[in-house]
């Protein structure tokens, strides 16, 4: 066909080259997130995350206080490396960095270039070379806290986990040292209520029985609807495409008051049922329509055979279907695992229970808002599994959106 | 006990509660109520064959009935009622509705949403398949735009809130604004326009969704017709536009109307990204701030967007016939 007419080589390019910028536009915000969240948030503010391979200029503040003052004469001098004085030493141990500038006062951190002198406010005088050492002369003697200097430096890209590993534990890098210093170890810390960790794990206890109790049950039905006769079949297949459509938001108030009066109310068996009763029509719809297009020849025979319907259904339409099975079970998963609305009405509100989903839009973005790196590894936790899942699984994902595509 | 434990046991008792009850009703109606065997035998198997169909059905009636046909019912009731729900009021909730400029401001930006974001996804949808439709690495194009339908909404607002973000270093928006020398601006905030930014984000999700129909709804074109065009002298555009996109119409209402049935359900991109402020509100979202407070007036939005939906639901039920016959 290609090399028939209507196609040239020019509009081959043509269509290359879109379909490339398409792909690129459409990964670019995925892959943003995906960097940030390696990133530190002082990285992430200073630096776009196109930026993230190249060195960042960030800017800090330390005192003179790695080498002790010594007399020259009538004025003192201190001499040292910035990167080894103790407020940064932590920062810097990879190395590599570049010092760009230096300043005496907050205002002005960078005021001279690196290898220059500066006049301090006390009338000494302090340079700072590209390297880090430094030569401070003053005719007062030095306190013991060091001189304050603020400098500006290229820091090298320092890919981290540290962002992951604090919302996982709800604790800060320094509070988990403490915490491992006192002999906890990294599972004491993700068991921590508080942690994110909690609420992915909530998230698989809502997801996987929600997912296999429908299949079980749609299967049933869908086989009654599929190959059993019955006087008001067809309009229960009517029915059951007319439910297809029917807003969630409509079932939220009725449900929850329902489950408030039988007792069980909100909680992990409320939205086991609620996610069964909502995936239940997508269920029937997509097996059915599977199993109606299951050769008759099959199940006839096996009824002349002898079999009942039971054993029909279970030995045979059962494994045939499993391609059908697989899809809806992928969809279900894929929208049990990013409900948001469902896990906010039927699940209790506080931390311990809330699954990823509410946990990132009602915790994180309100008291987080502003820490990136946080967010960017929260949503990238929450988003891996089912990209695993997605990736892992396309084929009956794809084959499961043609056979019935209504949700 | 611990939620995870709960898991495991609901999961087996669901399976196994299940397939007890399919095997033990069967064996009943087989065994007991009905045995082919004695003098009725015959007729006991007609009336076996006619009650199985109903076995079968119960559990998933039963459990469709009460999630899903009970509320429909139920939350009319409710909106009939006041906030606490011991008076009726009749259509006061849908009186104070129409009066409040929230809820107007949502049913126009609703409005906004169920126009642009089904064309616009399935107008991408099916330039992407036509393009990668003979590509060597059409497969892998295809996947990475599908890829955002496995994202929650959540999940794609916050990565859309990267890419939004009006410090010039975080998002790259403003940061290619910024290379411009355009001054910094949250596009979330611009009046009227915050709307189809947010929109975006659903039709991000929603493309790979209509690619991957469309996509086999044009393999599914005869080769003949493109055959006939070609020696006609069609050139790659009346191709598609004439001869192609006509054939594969049905598939496109189909895309189309599924689209604009999860629009008028998505609640979280505009929850996480705004809260409903800078007038974003919609429906769905304009309904959650009622919902734990007034519900009344929540289910009375509910309804709304019940009698919204209903137009699509016959004519899907119509078709869903149409193919039966």
């Amino acid at each position: 066909m290609d090399n028939i007419a209507g196609r040239n080589n020019g509009l081959k390019w043509a269509v290359n080259i879109s379909v490339v910028l398409l792909v690129v536009a459409w990964l670019i915000p995925t892959i943003g997130l995906f960097v940030s969240s390696f990133r530190d948030r002082d990285a992430i503010t200073a630096s776009g995350w196109w930026q993230a391979p190249f060195a960042v200029e960030l800017t800090f503040r330390t005192r003179a206080d790695d080498a002790e003052p010594r007399r020259d004469g009538d004025s003192w001098v201190v001499e040292g490396n910035i990167f080894q004085t103790s407020e940064v030493a932590d920062a810097f141990q990879s190395g590599g960095a570049e010092i760009t500038g230096f300043g005496v006062i907050g205002r002005e951190p960078a005021r001279f270039p690196a290898g220059t002198e500066g006049e301090t406010r006390d009338g000494g005088a302090l340079t700072v070379n590209a390297d880090g050492s430094y030569r401070y002369v003053t005719a007062e003697e030095p306190d013991d806290r060091g001189l304050r200097v603020y400098f500006a430096a290229n820091t090298p890209p320092d890919f981290t986990l540290d962002n992951y590993q604090t919302i996982l534990t709800a604790q800060t890098a320094d509070e988990r040292a403490a915490a491992r210093a006192g002999g906890a170890t990294f599972w004491d810390l993700l068991s921590d209520d508080e942690g994110v960790f909690r609420n992915f794990i909530n998230t698989f206890t809502v997801t996987i029985p929600s997912t296999i109790i429908p299949i079980l049950i749609a299967a049933f039905a869908a086989y009654a609807l599929a190959w059993m006769d019955f006087p008001g079949r067809g309009l229960l297949i009517a029915a059951i495409v007319g439910l297809l459509v029917v807003p969630l938001q409509l079932a939220l108030v009725p449900l929850l008051n329902l489950h408030n009066q039988i007792g069980i109310g909100q909680s992990f068996l409320g939205i086991w049922l609620a996610h069964t009763g909502f995936g239940l029509p997508l269920a029937i719809y997509l097996l059915r329509n599977y199993m109606a297009g299951l050769p008759r020849d099959i199940i006839e025979s096996a009824k002349v055979d002898g079999a009942t319907d039971f054993q029909v259904f279970t030995k045979i339409i059962l494994p045939l279907s499993f391609p059908a099975l697989a899809s809806f079970a992928i969809f279900q998963f894929l929208w049990t695992w990013n409900d948001l609305l469902v896990a906010k009405v039927f699940l209790p509100s506080d931390d311990a229970s809330k699954v990823m989903t509410v946990r990132i839009a009602d915790d994180l973005l309100g008291s987080r808002g502003g820490d990136w790196g946080i967010l960017a590894a929260a949503a990238f936790v929450s988003i891996a599994v089912p990209v695993l899942v997605f990736f892992t699984m396309q084929r009956y994902l794809v084959r499961g959106l043609l056979a019935g595509s209504v949700k | 006990m611990s939620p995870l434990l709960q898991g495991i046991i609901t999961i087996l008792v669901g399976v196994f509660g299940c397939v007890g009850y399919f095997y033990a009703a069967n064996l009943v109606l087989d065994k007991v109520i009905f045995p082919a065997r004695g003098p009725h035998a015959g007729r006991n198997i007609n009336r076996a064959t006619a009650v199985r169909p109903w076995l079968f059905l119960f559990p998933a009636i039963a459990i469709l009935g009460i999630y899903l046909v009970y509320p429909v019912v139920g939350s009319f009731v409710r909106s009939l009622y006041n906030r606490a729900g011991d008076e009726f009021i009749g259509a006061g909730n849908y009186a104070t509705l129409s009066g409040d400029p929230g809820f107007q401001t949502a049913l126009f930006n609703n409005a906004l949403w169920v126009l642009f974001v089904p064309a616009a996804a399935t107008f991408i949808g099916l330039v992407v398949a036509q393009l990668t439709d003979r590509l060597s690495w059409g497969n892998i194009a295809k996947s990475l735009i599908f890829m955002p339908m496995a994202i929650s909404f959540v999940g794609a607002s916050l990565i859309w809130k990267f890419v939004y973000a009006g410090d010039p270093d975080i998002g790259i928006i403003n940061a290619v604004r910024d290379v411009i020398g355009l001054s910094p601006v949250d596009p979330v905030q611009i009046p009227f326009w915050n709307n189809f930014f947010l929109m975006f984000i659903l039709v991000w999700i929603q493309t790979g969704f209509a690619m991957v129909i469309l996509s086999a709804a044009l393999r599914g074109i005869p080769e003949e017709t493109i055959e006939a065009a070609i020696i006609d002298g069609a050139n790659p555009f009346q191709l598609f536009f004439k001869i192609k996109v006509p054939q594969i119409m049905g598939t496109i209402v189909v895309v189309w109307t599924t689209i604009t049935i999860l629009v008028l359900k998505v609640f979280d991109i505009v929850y996480t990204m705004t809260g409903g402020n800078f007038g974003t509100d919609i429906l769905p979202s304009y309904m959650m701030s009622f919902m734990f407070r007034d519900d009344g007036r929540a289910t009375a939005v509910a309804v709304v967007i019940m009698v919204v939906v209903l137009p699509v639901m016959v004519w899907n039920i119509r078709q869903a016939q149409k193919e039966m016959r």
